[in-house]
């Protein structure tokens, strides 16, 4: 007996996530796979569509704008312009107040960690009163022992960026972290959690919050609001925040930072939560390795795939079930509808090494020069092939071979797993993930024969 | 780009095609094992030290990435002894499944502290023989088995707690699990072994210390919800798995447990059956820290044909179809606050139990969380680690309290003592629900 379920999704990313959750709108069986804890806490938090057009031309105003005039096959050439709105719209709805920037089509400009200014099309409540469109002067504290964020750097970045506001810096001592090297969580929980510190080596002890608005206040010099690194609470960040604004009479932000990311884990906090509610099963912590094809084929496969010379015909026939690898034992899996979000080169849902490209799970082609000179260009900030590197899809967002006919006629694919963009370059990342995986759940959960 | 313009190869001639590419050993001394590769894998995202949870908890603590690689790399150095605080690592090994890169965290901190046992702690140290202790209670459990009550009654005297603290630095704080009066291997001998024989349908059951010791009645569980289904048992001779021993660095304790059951195991399959495991820590040992760390024969072979007892009946039989069909009455199996031990998230199994029991009318089992219980087997005994433990498992003893359920579900041993010392709640293991479900309670096959 396989364990069986209706829709199987790979992958619990931002594009899996989003699948599962597509897919279980409608009343099927989803299951998520994931081999390792969410990548979702390596993001930034911050959900972009489009910020810079591929050919390099930004950052853009309106992201939908350029959508229409993005080239064949990518990503969201596949999808459409209105799947990615539905998906935006779908998004909304999950993220509830978590989430802002619905309000317009137009790009934010949140400032990042490095004091570089990002196009977004969704960002955090918390990172809301930052932006760089905003006027009013701020002030970005960093700490001596969280090297990620150095507020002068960060602001005289910033002002070297042309932001319509004076910016300014400060470093300060954390109040109750002791450690060069804390993690960010633990910086998080004591705020949070508001533990007792002791300030200016006096026995007497603060809580955690009051004593870093403390800090902070003495420096302030008029600054309507202040921007800290993205540390400030974990599941009660709103209320770290608001007592922190509170206490400094500003508004106060967060500079999303690199992983490990708060913002990251309570967005996938936020999407996991979310997947409980749908009824989506997760399992995680094992990889799929493999899978089998249905030597019987089905209603919509003809019985001998060879024998089928249609544009539209697979090419592999049908997944049966796909078999998850339980440290050495090998366990089925069966669906009816596949989707494949294992992430690109980094996530290894693609994977590369001297002989070539390939997608591990179902070895589905995947473009590249044979040459393997020819996968990069001189000049880490380059057009890189490489970048682009990942499965054709059709409209259906199902992997093609190089006939292009499909390779199966039950799975898609969503995320960074798709080639033909580059999310680096383009600021894409998320938008795609978005709209693919909402486009790939919805059609798997809808194809569903029961 | 034509052939002249590509820059040299590493080590390789003009032409090549001709030439495989040999990666350049930077640390040539020859090792048992290689960590080197899964140490250059990491890429310092830090991941896996926010998901640690003693790190959370200790802020002494260095975290998985220091233990993991950086020790490691450290270690290369002659001026380098390997860290004391490796001995702070609780081996529930959250990191292995929160590392995007696939660093094999649990396998360099099991080595990295084997090797400080060896080298750097006194065989002397009360230290030293309190971990041996703990790492070895299946070597004192058969004279504690033997006389039972006796025991039961001087392990829990104040005095002898007070005792075990002063003299051996093991907490006072917890009572001593109680020994059962019959063994499960005196019931199954009693009982005549198998009762059902099947050629097709065979398993080996790997019950492990706890269940024959302390918790027969899950061993029995077992016993008769796989007699439901039609398996012929086996009870193979078998040591302890091994998870007490890696978790105090006692690796030449563990290596010699590990030799008897890769032999019995490998001699079972030989026979024709799979193994199956009802505690998660036991199926963890085999399934992933025995290929790591050993290399008997047949040590592969054992890991990949080992299950976990649920998911083994979950894949080899309709479970979900036979259970929609029963159904419990009684207020006694209404609600479960369940705890996924970190042993069987690390084997994909956490989200398993709700699923199963989903599947029974009249069980609730509500997941309380993915916090670790803290306990990680032989630690929280440690009297210098009860307190760290504790905060660790406030997470989970607060998500038990704010559940439905009044009675806790598990199915980790020390995870059990943890939740019950926690809470004072009744703990069940999952296979306990399934044989009053399938065979019923009075179940005296």
């Amino acid at each position: 007996m396989a364990i069986s379920d209706d829709v199987l999704v790979i992958g619990g990313g931002l594009a899996g996530a989003m699948a599962a959750l597509a897919a279980a709108e409608r009343d099927v069986r989803v299951r998520l796979v994931t081999y390792k804890q969410s990548t979702l806490r390596q993001a930034s938090g911050l959900i972009d569509v489009l910020g810079y057009a591929p050919d390099g031309d930004g950052p853009l105003v309106d992201p939908f704008e350029a959508l229409e005039g993005l080239p064949t096959g990518h990503p969201y050439e596949r999808v459409g312009s209105e799947a990615v709105r539905e998906a935006l719209a779908f998004f909304d709805e999950v993220a509830g107040d978590a989430y802002v920037g619905d309000h317009t089509d137009a790009n934010a400009l949140v400032p990042t960690h490095g004091g570089t200014v990002k196009p977004t099309a969704r960002y955090p409540t918390a990172t809301a009163a930052g932006l760089a469109s905003d006027n009013r002067d701020a002030l970005l504290v960093g700490f001596e022992t969280l090297p990620d964020f150095d507020g002068p750097l960060a602001a005289s970045h910033l002002a070297a960026a042309g932001v319509p506001f004076d910016a300014r810096g400060v470093t300060l001592s954390f109040p109750g972290i002791e450690r060069d090297d804390a993690k960010v969580t633990r910086y998080a929980h004591l705020l949070e959690r508001d533990e007792a510190v002791s300030v200016d080596d006096s026995a007497a002890t603060v809580g955690a919050r009051d004593a870093l608005a403390e800090s902070v206040d003495e420096h302030l010099e008029g600054e309507p609001r202040v921007g800290f690194p993205a540390i400030l609470g974990d599941e009660r960040a709103d209320e770290v925040r608001t007592a922190l604004g509170e206490g400094l009479g500003v508004d106060v932000f967060e500079v999303p930072m690199g992983p490990p990311s708060l913002p990251g884990m309570r967005l996938s906090d936020l999407l996991y939560d979310a997947l409980e509610d749908a009824g989506v099963r997760v399992t995680s912590g094992v990889p799929v390795v493999d899978y089998e094809v249905d030597p019987r084929g089905s209603s919509d496969t003809p019985a001998d795939p060879s024998a089928a010379k249609t544009s539209d015909d697979p090419a592999r026939g049908r997944i049966d079930h796909v078999v998850v690898d339980r440290n050495g034992a090998e366990v089925p899996h069966r669906a009816d509808q596949y989707v494949l979000a294992t992430g690109g080169l980094v996530g290894k849902g693609v994977r590369s090494d001297r002989e070539g490209v390939r997608e591990p799970i179902f070895d589905c082609h995947v473009p590249h020069p044979e040459d393997r000179y020819d996968w990069f260009v001189d000049g880490v900030f380059g057009d890189q092939p490489y970048a682009r590197f990942g499965l054709d899809v059709d409209r259906e967002l199902r992997p093609l071979e190089t006939d292009s006919r499909p390779t199966f006629s039950n799975l898609r694919a969503a995320g960074a797993v798709l080639g033909g963009y580059d999310f680096a370059a383009e600021k894409s990342g998320s938008g795609v993930s978005l709209a693919t995986g909402y486009v790939a759940g919805r059609r798997a959960s809808t194809a569903v024969i029961r | 780009m034509s052939e002249t313009d590509h820059p040299p190869d590493d080590g390789a001639t003009e032409d090549r095609s001709s030439d495989e590419f040999e990666p350049i050993q930077v640390f040539p001394e020859a090792e048992a094992m290689d960590l080197r590769p899964g140490a250059d894998n990491c890429y310092k995202c830090s991941t896996c030290d926010t998901n640690c949870p003693v790190a959370e908890v200790d802020d002494e603590f260095p975290g998985p990435k220091f233990q993991g690689p950086e020790q490691w790399r450290l270690k290369r150095q002659d001026d380098h002894d390997v860290d004391e605080s490796v001995m702070k690592c609780s081996n529930c090994m959250r990191c292995d499944s929160a590392c995007p890169s696939e660093v094999p965290l649990s396998q360099m901190h099991n080595t990295a502290r084997g090797e400080y046992i060896e080298e750097r702690m006194s065989r002397f140290s009360r230290e030293y023989l309190r971990n041996r202790l703990l790492a070895n209670y299946r070597r004192l459990a058969p004279l504690a088995a033997t006389f039972p009550r006796t025991a039961n009654f001087v392990m829990g005297l104040s005095v002898t707690q007070w005792l075990g603290e002063k003299t051996l630095g093991i907490t006072s704080e917890r009572e001593l699990p109680d020994f059962a009066t019959e063994t499960f291997r005196e019931w199954w001998t009693e009982r005549g072994g198998p009762a059902v024989e099947s050629e097709a349908k065979q398993i080996a059951y790997f019950h492990g210390c706890y269940a024959n010791y302390n918790t027969p009645e899950v061993a029995k569980a077992l016993v008769r919800v796989y007699e439901h289904f039609g398996y012929e048992i086996m009870i193979p001779e078998q040591d302890c798995s091994g998870t007490p021993m890696f978790a105090n660095g006692m690796l030449e304790d563990a290596r010699r447990a590990a030799e008897t059951n890769v032999a019995e195991l490998a001699a079972a399959l030989e026979d024709g059956a799979d193994i199956v495991a009802s505690c998660s820590s036991c199926s963890m040992s085999i399934r992933q820290e025995y290929p790591e760390l050993f290399d008997f024969e047949g040590t592969a072979e054992v890991a990949a044909n080992t299950w976990d007892a649920l998911e083994y009946l979950r894949v080899h039989e309709d479970l979900e179809a036979e259970l929609a069909d029963a159904s419990l009455e009684g207020d006694e199996y209404d609600e479960f606050a369940y705890h996924a031990p970190c042993h069987a998230r690390n084997q994909g199994l956490d989200g398993q139990t709700v699923d199963v029991l989903e599947a029974i009318d009249g069980v609730e089992a509500e997941d309380v969380g993915d916090s670790c219980s803290g306990i990680s087997g032989t630690y929280g005994w440690k009297a210098e680690n009860y307190e760290t433990s504790m905060k660790i498992g406030a997470a989970m003893f607060e998500h038990m309290e704010g559940a439905e359920a009044e009675q806790g579900l598990t199915e980790c041993p020390t995870c059990s003592m943890q939740m019950g010392h926690g809470t004072g709640y009744e703990i069940t293991h999952t296979l306990e629900i399934l044989e009053a479900a399938l065979v019923g309670d009075a179940g005296a096959a």
